[in-house]
Order: C-alpha cells, then structure tokens, then sequence
C-alpha cells in the first residue's frame, strides 16, 4: 500500500497536492498513510496534520460509495438548499458529515460548486443535479445502488 | 457543399443538465453527415441547458432544453430539412439565442467566445495575436496601454490593474512570478468558472503578455478544486499553449520564456486573499500574513509577484488589441470595460449578466433579468458576497461602479449579485453570512476568530426571538471593532453583511426584537403555523403527516396544539388546500 504513496511524493509539486493525491485513495485521509508521509518527507506528523485540517478539502472521516454534497452556497440556500439537506439527513438517518452504516453514501455540505443559476444544487460523486426539489430527493438517491 | 457546425454546451451545468449524452447521440447519428459537432462552453443561461446550436448557411439557429430524444428530429428536420422544431426552438427573432432580451442588452467582451468556441482547440481561439502584437511592443507600452484601459481589478478590491504591473516591473529581482487567481471564493459568483471552462486560453494569453510585460518567466494559476471541468481544460489549454509555443522557451522566436503550471485550492475561503494565497501555492497553510511588503515586492516563494484574477485577465488579449481608447470608451470615468454579474436568487432570469461598468442596478434586474419571480416584489440585491453587503429597493437606481456601491455600504466584490423578494429575511441573510465567516476564519487573528462568533450568537439569539434592544447597539459595536482590528481582509469585509442590513433593514430586526415576529417569515422559531378553518377539508393529512402529533381533531375540523407544535412546516408543505397559514 505504501508504493502508491512513494509515487506520490515522487511526481507531487507540494504537501497539499500529495494530500489530495492520497485522499484520492480512501476517499478520505487515512492515518496510517500519513504516517508513512510524515517518515517518507521527514516532516513532523503534526506539521502535516497542521496544514490537512486547515482546509476543508480534506476529511479524516471515512466517506461513502457515494458521496452527496448539498451546496449551501448563497443562491442554493437563498433557494432553500437547507430542506434538502435536512430531507436527506431524514432518508439516510445520517447527519452532515456523516457516513450510513453500510458505507454506501455519505453526506457533506460545500459552499457553491459554480452551477448558482441552477440552484439548488447536489451533486453525487461527479454527478451535479440542478433545480432539485426536495420530493425528487428519494428518486434521486435510489438511482445510486 | 459548406460544413454544417453544431455546437452543444457543455459547461459544468450544461453537463449537469444532461448535455453530454446529447452530444454522444448526434456525434454518434451524424457520422455520415457533413457536420462538425462542437463542444462549447458555458454561455450564462444555465436554464436553457442543454443548448445546441446549429450554424448554417449564415445563420446560427438556438435550441434549448434538448434532451437525447430530440436528437433524431434535429438531424433529419432541422440538418436535413431546414425546418425549425418548435417546441426546441427559443421563439426570439430568427431563433438565434442573441436575440434573447437576456443576452441582448448585455456587452460580452469577457465572455464573447463563451459559449462560441471550443475551448479544448486552440486553433479555435484565434492564433494569440495579442500576444504576437505584444511581443512586438515596448513593455512599458504594454503597461501604459493597461493603465490607459482604466482596467480595475475584478477579484473585488477594484485596484488599477496598470499600477500594479508597473509595480512588480520596478521591484528587482532575477526571478518574478505572474499568478492568476482562480479560487472563485464568493458562494454566488460562477464568471470565473465559465471564462476558465469556455474560454481559457484568453486568460493564459494574458499572463503570458503580463510575464513578458513586468519581466516574469513563470506563472501560476490557483484554481479552486471544486471545479474539476475548470481544471481539466486549463490542462489541455496549457498543453496545446506549449505546443503551439505560445508557452516555453524562446516564445515565438522573441528570446522571452514563460512557464505555466496549475496549482489546485482544498477548500479555504481565505486562500483566495492574495497572501494567502501564495502560502497555499507553497503547499502551506493558507494563512494570511501582513503587508507590507506587498506581493509586487514579495509573494511566491519572497519573490516579485503579479497576481490578477481571472476576468481581470481575460480583459487583457483585446485591450492590447482594440487599444485602451476603444476599451475606456465602455465604463465610466474612472474605470473602464465592462463586469461581469452572476445574477441569482428570486429573480426570473438566472445567469451571467456582462455590461458596461456603470449599468443601473435597475436595467439588470428588470430590463436583463426580467424582474422578479413569481411577481413578488424586490427587497434588496445582495453583492460582494460574505464581504459585501445589500442594496435595498430605494437604491436600485444606483450605477453598478466600484465607487458608488462602496458608498452605500457594499461592494463590487467579484461579482456576484443575488436577488432577495419579501419572502427573505435579512436578519437570516447577515446570519447565513456570519456562519460562513465564523466557518472560514483561519484563526490566526482573535478579532476575526472570536468576534465573528459573537456576532453570529447575537444573530442566532435575535432569530429566536431571544434579542434585545440592546443587542443592536452590541452588534454595531462589534462589528465595527471587528472591521477595524483584524489581520486580514476577511475579517476587515466579515462583518459588513450585518451593518449593512442594518443600515437598511433596522426595522425587520426590531420586529424579531420587540414584536417577536419575522416579517418574511423565514425564522422558524418566530414562526406560528395555524388552520384556517374556513379553507379545511378535514381531509388528515396533516394530522398523519405531523411527525410529533401536534395536530389533533376537535369536532370536525383540525387544530395544532402550540405547545407540542416544533415548526417542522410537514402540515404547510402537505395541505391541498392552502388551510395551513403562518404567521
Ligand atoms: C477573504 C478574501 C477572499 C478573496 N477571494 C478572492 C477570490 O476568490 N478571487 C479573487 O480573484 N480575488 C479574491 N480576493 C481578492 C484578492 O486578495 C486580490 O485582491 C485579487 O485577486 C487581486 O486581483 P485583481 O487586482 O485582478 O482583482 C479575496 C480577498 C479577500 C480578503
Ligand atoms: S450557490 Fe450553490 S452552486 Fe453556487
């Protein structure tokens, strides 16, 4: 498992390109890799740890098969963004930030994903849906099995 | 016989509508066809997507909302038959989409090839000339000419783009870098999003004239990482550039080198702040830090740095072109060209507005954008984003400038411009933006840190119906102090949603105060849900949908019983019969 990070390190620019190169990986920042990071660059666990937890791209909690995003970007919440993301918290029993037993989806709140005219806006994995309304919700998560 | 072009848009929310399995189908019919078929990127009217154009014989037909299904149809109606499928078709004059009202009155500099070219062929762009012709000025030509422009930077600050070259072409050293901020921090604001992903060798063709003007030989673009569309055509942008030698050694035989890489944000509000920024390029932490020195003395890694943002830069290629007087001739006075809108929220037409600096906000709204939604009426237009503040209806006749918005408690920020009606609170809306600073303060400074907490619990108390008098004066104070002392510019601009909503909707957070009462009716816990039994059925379906039994029947009609009622809105959202009311 450790070569893959050796060929990180090896054709990365920075920490926070190897950082997301890794949580590429897991879908999430795994501490036994960043272990082997911080004995490979010969930096400090928690100088890497310092720079991870400042942005909010990185997550040290495991993510789902599928992971659902809910923008909570101005124009999503102004068009009421938030009754999705409570409807979903409802449907899968999971808070945001959270992962559902089965690992199969999780669920993550961003601030705008650039898609503000079709607002409100998620996004599955790559998939974007605009326009969502909040009775289209269970449509939407049953077509990801 | 002359080549048939069809283009399909194929934007991030071109994409998202569906438009990529319209584009396989009709490359996948017109094989044997003599049709070329385009992607495109993003021309602004998200809600037309998926848009396919046809260019034929002269004339540019629009369809709008294809689906796969209409495929066929296309190909043998419109390609085969010169027929115009109704139901597709825009209903404008000629069915060309330029002359919809919503892109009619708007001036596309920036965005003219959005939505027009493909932005993955090169040879669509347009041979650099500007670059040609600038690699055959002076340079302080080039520089003279930018200031001329009157061009003002459009990340948010509005500083004179020219004065800022000429500075980072006097400060010495070997070695200076030219970056482009793609970080598009501001929830709202998508043009950055759409020059990138339709049109990104305008913004490299600038940087390359910026390197060559202020004497730098490599360049960064920070591109937020929630834009994965953006990312991949900057790649192949930047691919095809090198290949043409357009990027390299020894640029079009001038001597000049000029290298170009891509560095990628995680998701940090504050990075897009321009020192922080270059920490992050560094692979940091993205912590602000002071100026002086300012990035034109000091920036990535301690060198001269010229750092603009994207549709800063995608001004640049036709002001060396047209020249400064042509470009200075749009805008006003002090500042020249057009900006860019992200025009959104409760207005009917959604999408990217380009006009002249100096618009009416009033010609946006209702000529552009064809006022409000469902009829309501205008509230207020909310820009500058987490940083800025609102402009209520009795100013809707202010002239959109850097100046002028500053004046009335807001600012131009990157361009984002959200449309509030009677059903937002501003009291929620300041809120909502506190949350974001509270969320995106970096933590080094304690003003910033602490203070935006404070603010937000004052809010947060206010929308209970907790609030006092006196919290007003509070949050004044607060906020000002906050403003004053923090480190950074996020902190110095976090505050500004509050006093500005205060500024002008004084009396909406005292009826929250005083009266107990959300006059937009958006604060759940001020909120009352009752029957009006005049309008009920007794049908029950409110009763069976109240997820804690807070609706029970007395004779033959239905009553919430308050004490239990936890204001979920199931009943109101449930009723066929509108019986539900809030108050
Ligand atoms: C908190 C904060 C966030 C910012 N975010 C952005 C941003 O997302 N994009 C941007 O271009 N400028 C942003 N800026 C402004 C930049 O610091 C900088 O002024 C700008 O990129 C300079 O380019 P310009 O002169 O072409 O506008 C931000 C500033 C602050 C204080
Ligand atoms: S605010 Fe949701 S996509 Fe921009």
């Amino acid at each position: 498992m450790n070569k893959e990070i050796d060929e990180i390190i090896k054709n990365s620019e920075s920490l926070i390109e190897m950082l997301q190169k890794i949580q590429k990986i897991d879908g999430y920042l795994y501490f036994e890799r960043l272990f082997y990071l911080s004995e490979k660059l010969d930096m400090s666990l928690e100088d890497i740890y310092s720079t991870a937890t400042f942005y909010n791209g990185f997550s040290f909690n495991m993510k789902g098969k599928y992971q659902i995003n809910i923008c909570l970007g101005t124009v999503c919440y102004v068009k009421g963004s938030k009754e999705l993301s409570e409807e979903i918290s409802k449907i899968l029993n999971i808070k945001d930030g959270e992962c559902t037993k089965d690992g199969k989806f999780s669920l993550d709140t961003t601030r705008c994903l650039g898609c503000c005219s079709m607002a409100p806006v998620m996004k599955i994995n790559d998939d974007i849906y605009g326009f969502v309304k909040k009775e289209q919700v269970k449509e939407i998560l049953a077509k990801y099995n | 016989m002359e080549r048939i072009r069809i283009t399909v848009g194929l934007g991030s929310c071109g994409i998202a509508s569906g438009a990529k399995i319209v584009y396989e189908a009709l490359k996948e019919k017109t094989q044997k066809l003599n049709v070329q078929i385009v992607k495109v990127g993003c021309i602004g009217i998200c809600r037309y997507e998926p848009i396919v154009e046809i260019y034929k014989d002269g004339n540019r037909i629009t369809y709008i909302n294809v689906s796969e299904k209409d495929v066929e149809d296309i190909i043998e109606k419109t390609i085969k038959n010169n027929e115009i499928i109704e139901s597709l078709s825009l209903k404008e004059e000629n069915n060309n989409i330029l002359n919809d009202p919503f892109l009619k009155r708007q001036t596309r500099i920036v965005l003219e090839n959005c939505g027009k070219i493909n932005p993955e062929n090169i040879d669509e762009y347009g041979g650099y000339k500007a670059l040609r012709k600038a690699l055959k000025m002076d340079k302080d030509e080039i520089i003279h000419e930018v200031k001329e422009s009157k061009l003002r930077g459009r990340g948010g600050a509005g500083f004179k783009t020219g004065d800022k070259w000429s500075l980072v072409k006097a400060s010495a050293g070997d070695k200076k870098y030219v970056c482009c901020n793609a970080d598009e921090g501001d929830p709202g604001a998508f043009m950055d999003r759409a020059i990138l992903e339709g049109d990104p060798h305008s913004v490299i063709e600038a940087m390359i004239i910026a390197g060559y003007a202020v004497g730098a030989s490599e360049g960064f673009i920070y591109v937020r990482e929630e834009y994965p569309l953006a990312v991949e055509r900057l790649k192949v942008a930047i691919k095809q550039a090198q290949s043409k030698k357009y990027l390299g050694k020894n640029i079009l035989n001038s001597g000049f080198n000029f290298n170009l890489e891509l560095r990628l944000g995680a998701g940090a509000f504050v990075c897009g702040e321009e020192t922080a920024l270059m920490a992050s390029i560094e692979g940091k932490r993205g912590e602000p830090r002071l100026r002086p020195p300012y990035p034109a003395e000091k920036g990535v890694y301690n060198s001269p740095t010229l750092l603009n943002n994207v549709e800063t830069f995608a001004n640049i290629p036709i002001i060396i072109l047209n020249g400064s007087a042509w470009f200075n001739s749009l805008g006003t006075d002090k500042s020249g060209g057009t900006k860019v809108f992200a025009l959104g929220g409760k207005i009917k037409n959604t999408g990217l507005v380009e006009v002249p600096i100096g618009t009416e906000l009033k010609e946006i709204i209702y000529d552009i954008g064809g006022g409000i939604a469902n009829d309501k009426k205008f509230k207020a237009a909310q820009t500058g984003g987490p940083s800025g503040g609102c402009i209520p209806a009795s100013l809707i006749n202010v002239k959109m400038d850097y100046d002028n918005l500053k004046e009335i408690g807001t600012m131009m920020g990157s361009g984002g411009l959200i449309v509030t009606d009677e059903d937002t609170c501003m009291v929620d809306i300041a809120k909502f933006f506190l949350d974001f600073a509270v969320s995106e303060s970096c933590g080094k400074c304690t003003p910033c840190r602490i203070g935006t907490k404070r603010v937000y619990e004052i809010l947060d108390k206010i929308t209970k119906g907790k609030g006092t008098i006196e919290d007003l004066e509070n949050l004044d104070n607060l906020s000002k102090h906050i403003q004053a002392t923090s480190f950074c510019g996020l902190g110095q601009t976090a505050t500004n949603p509050v006093l500005s909503t205060m500024r002008y909707f004084k009396e909406e957070y005292i009826s929250h105060i005083v009266e107990k009462k959300c006059p937009a009716k958006v604060c759940k816990d001020l909120l009352k849900y009752k029957i009006n039994k005049e309008l009920c059925k007794a049908c029950g379906l409110c009763a069976k949908n109240c997820p804690v039994n807070a609706i029970i029947k007395t004779d033959d009609k239905y009553e919430i019983d308050e004490s239990k009622c936890i204001k979920c809105g199931a009943c109101f959202n449930n009723c066929h019969f509108k019986a539900i009311e809030k108050e």
